[in-house]
């Protein structure tokens, strides 16, 4: 047997040790309060792509795929800026940027919108050495996806984009008749669009309303529906996504309950929507903006590594 | 034949796609967070060679193909066909010059060589990586020339012409890596 020697090299756990210390530190100075939330937890999540670890028993546990159903029920109680800094997990996500294992940083601001958020992440990312002194890009999806594929993604029509996701995957088109439009978006975005941007930091906004996933939905100027989401990328790798946080618990609802529909259409297990997130959510969640960001793959990134076991102490699970 | 899903696709693993045989190069997997996960695998026609790069959704699976790869003796040519056999069993299949392609330059009677069999059927032939064969023709060498560097071509047995040392002969054996065509050493006889 000769895998069990750690993963990463020495260098790299001294420097994931130094990025630790450097997000708390950057916390501790604007008094953003670091809450330690279990990983494990009686619901999981509902999201059509996101696959629980579910540990056995009765009832079964669910090893949380992000601390954000916690973090906002404490909100909901005391609407305070708060971190989680620590581990989450995904089943069957394995690759060159992704561990079923991994460590997220995910934090919230009350009364902020996903703009000041766009700020503090950028400002978060310069303090610890990964963007420049030069403003970041801010870069609009809708404008990314029209410059990379000459199609609107907020208003083409689903077969539109149904064919020109076939022809990116090189699949027969036959295959991509019945997709749902995000799974079209996602493709295309993964393939086309990312390798598109530019280097360094940027940030993405304004996602189509059908991947609005938590985050609230408005409508622009022309009256097109916008998701008030946001995502960084570092060097063309998705590094964080951000929101300006739905609050709104029945609108909450009825998205758990088509995220149900879509999975059960998938031939996907489908989970109970977490009761307890949404009674916080009628209880009443402040006005808040929140984002998480992998601190594993920002780590690579600082690093140069090619490939997250780079920057595992041990890449198992 | 197995079903296998992207997420049991290896480098290596033979799969049927398009009613071809293909080996699978490459299987990266790339998930938006929110998003569904996909798979961009590459992978190598085995009838064209050509390689292709598909994108799966993650959990869509593929036929497994029979193809295996197995270890034979070339024994002749009449002419046409390119003759093998299983040592063991001394079975023995042939293969027309389009399936063995390049792979004829290196080959000499006797040597062992990778078939690679499709139901049952050859559909490749790889030679071994390193081969010792001899100089045919090749211009007279330049007694203790060793350091200068310089190579001339050289004709081999085969009749595959490679790039040699000066100082090599006609009757010298050298080892060569088949697929780079390189000269790599004199091979001690």
């Amino acid at each position: 047997m000769t895998d069990w020697r750690p993963s990463a090299p020495r260098n790299a756990l001294v420097r994931r040790a130094r990025l630790l210390a450097g997000i708390r530190a950057f916390f501790a100075a604007r008094a953003v309060l670091e809450i330690d939330v279990p990983v494990l937890g009686r619901a999981g999540v509902t999201d059509v792509h996101i696959d629980n670890l579910v540990v056995a028993g009765a009832p079964p546990g669910y090893l949380q795929s992000s601390p954000e159903y916690f973090l906002k029920r404490l909100l909901a109680v005391h609407p305070e800026p708060v971190y989680y800094l620590g581990k989450a997990f995904r089943a069957g996500e394995r690759g060159r940027l992704h561990n079923p294992e991994f460590t997220l940083l995910e934090w919230y601001r009350p009364d902020w919108d996903d703009r000041q958020l766009m700020d503090e992440v950028e400002a978060l990312l310069r303090n610890l050495g990964a963007a420049g002194r030069a403003p970041c890009p801010r870069l609009d999806y809708g404008t990314c996806f029209r410059d990379a594929l000459g199609l609107d993604p907020h208003t083409a029509a689903d077969n539109e984009l149904r064919e020109q996701a076939a022809a990116a995957a090189d699949q027969p088109a036959v295959r991509w008749r019945d997709e749902p439009r995000a799974i079209c978006l996602d493709l295309l975005f993964s393939l086309k669009v990312e390798p598109r941007l530019p280097a360094g930091v940027v940030f993405v906004s304004d996602y189509p309303a059908c991947q609005a996933a938590l985050a609230r939905v408005v409508h622009t100027p022309d009256g097109v529906p916008v998701a008030r989401r946001f995502e960084v990328f570092l060097n063309r790798a998705e590094l964080a996504n951000g929101y300006w946080e739905l609050t709104d618990a029945d609108e909450q609802r009825r998205r758990f309950a088509a995220d149900g529909a879509l999975r059960a259409a998938l031939g996907k297990p489908v989970r109970p929507a977490d009761e307890r997130l949404l009674a916080a959510l009628a209880a009443g969640l402040p006005d808040c903006a929140g984002v998480a960001l992998g601190v594993d793959r920002l780590l690579m990134q600082l690093l140069g590594a090619g490939h997250i076991r780079d920057v595992l102490a041990f890449a198992e699970g | 034949m197995a079903v296998y899903s992207t997420s049991e696709f290896r480098s290596g693993l033979k799969v049927m796609l398009d009613g071809d045989p293909c080996s699978i190069l490459e299987n990266e997997f790339v998930k938006p967070g929110k998003g569904q996960a996909f798979n961009r695998v590459r992978m190598r026609n085995l009838k064209t060679g050509r390689v292709w790069e598909r994108t799966f959704k993650s959990g869509d699976s593929l036929e497994g193909a029979d193809v295996v790869d197995v270890t034979m003796q070339y024994l002749y040519n009449d002419g046409e066909h390119w003759h093998f056999m299983t040592p063991e069993t001394f079975e023995q299949c042939q293969a027309d010059a389009m399936i063995v392609g390049d792979a004829a330059r290196w080959l000499r009677e006797q040597d062992n060589c990778v078939v690679t069999l499709y139901n049952g059927a050859p559909l490749a032939v790889t030679p071994p990586n390193h081969v010792e064969l001899e100089i045919a023709e090749t211009d007279p060498g330049m007694r203790g020339d060793t350091a200068t560097g310089g190579t001339k071509p050289a004709k081999l047995v085969t009749g595959a012409v490679v790039k040699v040392p000066l100082f090599l002969n006609v009757g010298d054996v050298v080892r060569v890596d088949t697929r780079t065509g390189e000269y790599l050493s004199r091979a001690r006889e």
